[in-house]
This record gives C-alpha cells, sequence and structure tokens, in this order.
C-alpha cells in the first residue's frame, strides 16, 4: 500500500514539474528577466553612461513617468499597423483570387507583385510622403505595401494546391465554379493563408516605423527619432520596448486566433 | 459450374442502365488507346466490378463515367443510357481516399452535396442525413471532425454522404483499399447492404472483394486493355468467403498474373 503510494506521489510530482516547465507564459516572462537582469548586470560592470545604455531601472522608470506620451504615440502606431494589415491582407487575397480566376491576367499582376517585393521599402517611403502627406496614410500604405506580397503569395499557393480529389467530388456534385471557390479552394486555402498572416502581423510594425523614421510628426518610431536626437536614450528604449511588447502580443494573438479558426489544422 | 450460369442469367435479366459497345479511350496526341473494343453492360440496381492490374484504364474508365475526364483524352464508341439527363448529373462518386472536408464535421460532410448545385437542404433532408448517420454507425460521432475519426469511421462518413447524394448511378474507386483487413470487410458488408437498390460499378484490384459483392465482374486485360467477362460465385452480396471463392479467386489471378507477364 505504501509503496504504491509513494510511487502516485512521484509520478504526480513528475506530471506536476512537467506542466510548469511547459507552461509558455511562465517562460517567456523568465525569459524576459534574464534579459533584463543581464542588461542590468552589463550596466553595471561596464558603467556605461545612461546615453548610451540606460539601465532597465532607468528605462521603467521613464515609462512610468511619460506614459501618456507614450500612449499617445503607441496609439498612433496601432492604428497604422492595423489599418496596414487590413488594407495589405486584402489586397493580398484579392490579388491572390484575381491570378487564380483569370489566369491570363497572372502574367500581368505577377511583375507588380514582384516589383512591390524587390523595390525596398526605405526607396519608396520618401515619395509616399511626397504624395500621402505625413500624416497617418502614408505609413498604412508602407505596412500594407510590406505584407502584401507574403500574403498574395501564400493565399495564391494555398488556393492553388487544393487537393484534386476535393474538386472532383464537387463536380460530381455538379458544383458551378463560385460555389467550388467558396466552399472548397477558400477553407482548404485557410491554413496556407495562416501562415502568410503570422509573418504580415510580424512584419508590418516593421513598415509602420520605417515610415514614421521617414517622415511624420507622431507614433512609436517618430518619439524613438526625436528621443534619440536629444540623447533621450531611456525614452527611445521605453518607446522600442513597448514596440517590442505590441509586436509580440499582437503576434500571439493571432496566433491563438488563427489555431481557433482554423481547429483542424494541428 | 452451373451455379455460375446462373447468377451471370440472374443479372442479366435486371434492366441495363448503361451499355457500352466498341468503345475505345485514349489520349488525343497518342496513337495507341488506352482502352479498345470495350464492350460493357451495367445492369440496373445490381454490383458491376471491374479488375484489372494498376495503369490497365479502369480509373480513366470510371472518371469518364462521372464527367471528370481531362480534356486530353478522347472518348470514342456507342453508349446508350436509360438515365434521364446527363450521365454525369445521376452519379455519386466515392474515391480511395474518403474526401472529407477537414473544416466540416460528420454532419455537414454528410450534407456537403446541398452546397452545391441549386439544393437546399430543408429539415426532412437533415433528419435523412441523421439517420443516415445512425446506419453507419456513427450517431455519437455527429459532431466530430474528420481529424478525430479512424479511417474506418472516415469511409463510413464517405458512403453516409455518398448516400445522401441519392443518385442513381454510384460509382467506386477502390473505397476500401486503405483500410485493414477486419475493417475493410466490414464496410463492404454495411455497403452491400445500403447501396442495394443502387447501381453500383466498383473499380478495385482485389479479387476477393470483387468475388463477395459483385453481380457481375469484367476483367481487363492486355494493351490496350479489353473487358472479358468472368463468372461469380452464388448467392447474394456479401457473400461469406467459402471454398467457391477461393477457387474462383485462384483462378482470377492466374488471369490477372498472365497479363502482369505479357506486359
Amino acid at each position: 500500500m505504501l509503496e504504491i503510494n509513494v510511487l502516485d506521489a512521484t509520478t504526480e510530482a513528475h506530471i506536476a514539474k512537467k506542466k510548469k516547465t511547459i507552461h509558455p507564459l511562465l517562460q517567456g516572462l523568465l525569459t524576459a528577466c534574464l534579459l533584463f537582469g543581464l542588461w542590468q548586470l552589463i550596466v553595471v560592470v561596464f558603467a556605461f553612461p545612461p546615453f548610451i545604455l540606460p539601465s532597465p531601472h532607468a528605462v521603467m522608470m521613464k515609462l512610468i513617468l511619460r506614459i501618456d506620451v507614450l500612449l499617445f504615440h503607441t496609439w498612433i502606431t496601432t492604428q497604422e499597423i492595423v489599418l496596414g494589415l487590413i488594407l495589405g491582407l486584402t489586397m493580398g487575397l484579392f490579388f491572390a483570387l484575381q491570378m487564380l480566376l483569370f489566369e491570363p491576367l497572372k502574367r500581368w499582376l505577377l511583375p507588380i507583385l514582384i516589383a512591390s517585393q524587390a523595390i525596398p521599402v526605405f526607396a519608396i517611403a520618401p515619395i509616399l510622403m511626397l504624395w500621402l502627406g505625413y500624416g497617418i496614410a502614408s505609413k498604412v500604405v508602407m505596412a500594407a505595401l510590406i505584407i502584401f506580397f507574403p500574403v498574395t503569395t501564400c493565399c495564391y499557393d494555398g488556393l492553388r494546391s487544393t487537393p484534386s480529389g476535393y474538386i472532383d467530388l464537387a463536380k460530381t456534385m455538379s458544383a458551378s465554379k463560385w460555389q467550388t471557390l467558396r466552399h472548397i479552394r477558400l477553407p482548404a486555402a485557410l491554413p496556407a493563408l495562416a501562415s502568410g498572416i503570422r509573418v504580415a502581423v510580424v512584419v508590418a510594425p516593421i513598415g509602420a516605423v520605417v515610415g514614421e523614421w521617414v517622415g511624420s510628426s507622431a507614433g512609436l518610431g517618430y518619439l524613438m527619432l526625436q528621443a534619440n536626437a536629444r540623447m533621450m536614450i531611456d525614452e527611445m528604449f521605453a518607446a522600442l520596448f513597448i514596440l517590442a511588447l505590441f509586436s509580440i502580443t499582437l503576434y500571439f494573438i493571432t496566433d491563438r486566433l488563427l489555431k481557433r479558426a482554423i481547429h483542424w489544422q494541428l | 459450374m452451373k451455379t455460375h450460369n446462373l447468377a451471370v442469367t440472374l443479372s442479366m435479366t435486371n434492366p441495363v442502365l448503361i451499355e457500352l459497345k466498341n468503345a475505345s479511350l485514349g489520349y488525343k496526341d497518342s496513337q495507341q488507346p488506352i482502352l479498345s473494343d470495350l464492350n460493357m453492360r451495367i445492369s440496373k440496381q445490381r454490383w458491376t466490378s471491374i479488375l484489372g492490374r494498376s495503369g490497365c484504364g479502369k480509373t480513366t474508365l470510371l472518371r469518364f463515367l462521372a464527367g471528370l475526364l481531362n480534356d486530353d483524352l478522347d472518348w470514342q464508341g456507342d453508349m446508350k443510357s436509360s438515365l434521364s439527363g446527363q450521365l454525369h448529373q445521376n452519379v455519386a462518386y466515392m474515391a480511395q481516399q474518403d474526401l472529407l472536408m477537414p473544416w466540416l464535421n460528420v454532419m455537414d460532410n454528410v450534407c456537403l452535396s446541398f452546397k452545391f448545385g441549386n439544393l437546399i437542404l430543408s429539415e426532412k433532408d437533415k433528419q435523412k442525413a441523421v439517420q443516415l448517420i445512425d446506419q453507419v454507425g456513427l450517431s455519437n460521432q455527429r459532431h466530430h471532425f474528420p481529424n478525430q475519426l479512424s479511417g474506418g469511421m472516415r469511409q463510413r462518413v464517405a458512403l453516409a454522404r455518398t448516400l445522401m447524394q441519392n443518385k442513381p448511378l454510384v460509382l467506386m474507386d477502390e473505397p476500401f483499399s486503405a483500410l485493414d483487413a477486419v475493417t475493410r470487410y466490414q464496410l463492404q458488408n454495411l455497403s452491400a447492404t445500403l447501396l442495394q437498390d443502387k447501381t453500383v460499378v466498383l473499380i478495385t484490384h482485389d479479387p476477393q472483394e470483387a468475388l463477395r459483392l459483385a453481380d457481375h465482374i469484367y476483367l481487363m486485360l492486355g494493351s490496350p486493355s479489353q473487358t472479358h467477362s468472368f463468372p461469380v460465385p452464388y448467392g447474394h452480396a456479401p457473400r461469406s468467403l467459402n471454398g467457391e471463392i477461393a477457387e474462383l479467386q485462384q483462378k482470377l489471378i492466374e488471369q490477372l498474373e498472365r497479363d502482369h507477364v505479357g506486359n
């Protein structure tokens, strides 16, 4: 009896231990703490001046003191990223559908698609500023442009690689072209589209911030540039911290939502 | 041998649903057809089984009947059909893969055909679907998704979906070949029972399967392939395995083997 109890206890402990190490949130927190500790250690050991590398403590203080300013600029950047994502995803899906449905059109659209990726965003950023102004519009377009290629290619590949058996089955059920697209091709392309969206969510903030760097009057990128010029490196780090936190949160929320929507792909 | 003839005559007495005469099937850019001198009668409410080595064109023939032939294939010959409307509007197709949509649950997969054409899923149809799912023994899995089911269960859903289409002609392309022996046996029995009043064309490379289920067997031999009739055992499908089936199976395999050597 005793032996069995001991065995039970050890297995339970084993399971509990296993669960603890696996939990992703705890793991993330632990990694963050470790990085902050390392950072603090480097600052202390090498005695960096605050205008080269501020301590995490100083950055946190700045984060708390200047939270109203930081949140205002975060809100601007959030709008740019979210609107850019919506615009880029819509355009990508639309382009992919056009290429699928109108085969001859593909030859005309493909160069545009490749050009959109081949020209560095930094190079067209000034032109976009010129045309769309220093407001939010030029950053939205920038974010949309940077995600356009991965979204379109993923979506197009997904739509094209529907298992032929599915299409055959739909044909024997007298499905029209539109019905096949709506009920077979599109849902079958969702996993591929999801990987496109995952890439887009990570890359879109880059587009928005690059846009803000080139010319803007608000946003986290603008704030970082201003802080840098005034040697307020702690504020720059605070903005950077928020940007990183925002991007990571956005990714995990998107990932969770996609996994729930595409429950059959696990 | 008398019993065999009786079985053959039995199947002959049923009215013919589709008759193919002197038909040939081949690629447009090739002189040599895949199938030639095709003569075949598909009797109403009977199981017709087609056997042959892989690459003999049996799947191509089935795809022709299903209206799934590619544009680069050419069909010649006579085809008489007592079905109203075009042939491919009267078929339900069951393939080797279950072809269940992973994003739909069992119920929605069974009702898939109602998403297409001009069909509308009524309450009565839904009840019928529920009943069919019960008949294939999956009443507890109605709201499960395909990735939660075993291979045999998935093929049962495919069977229910095929029955839900309620078409007079059911085309089956090796539907049980990916299953293990026991599951295959069970599904053969289930299909034979549930598809009793349908005309079925069953493509298979398993002689035993053909001998258990078919009312009429055609062998595809030679190159280009030609159809040969083969006697079926006595009794109603699904037949239990006995000495007679074993004997016929041996003969069947010998004929198919000669064909393999010949090519």
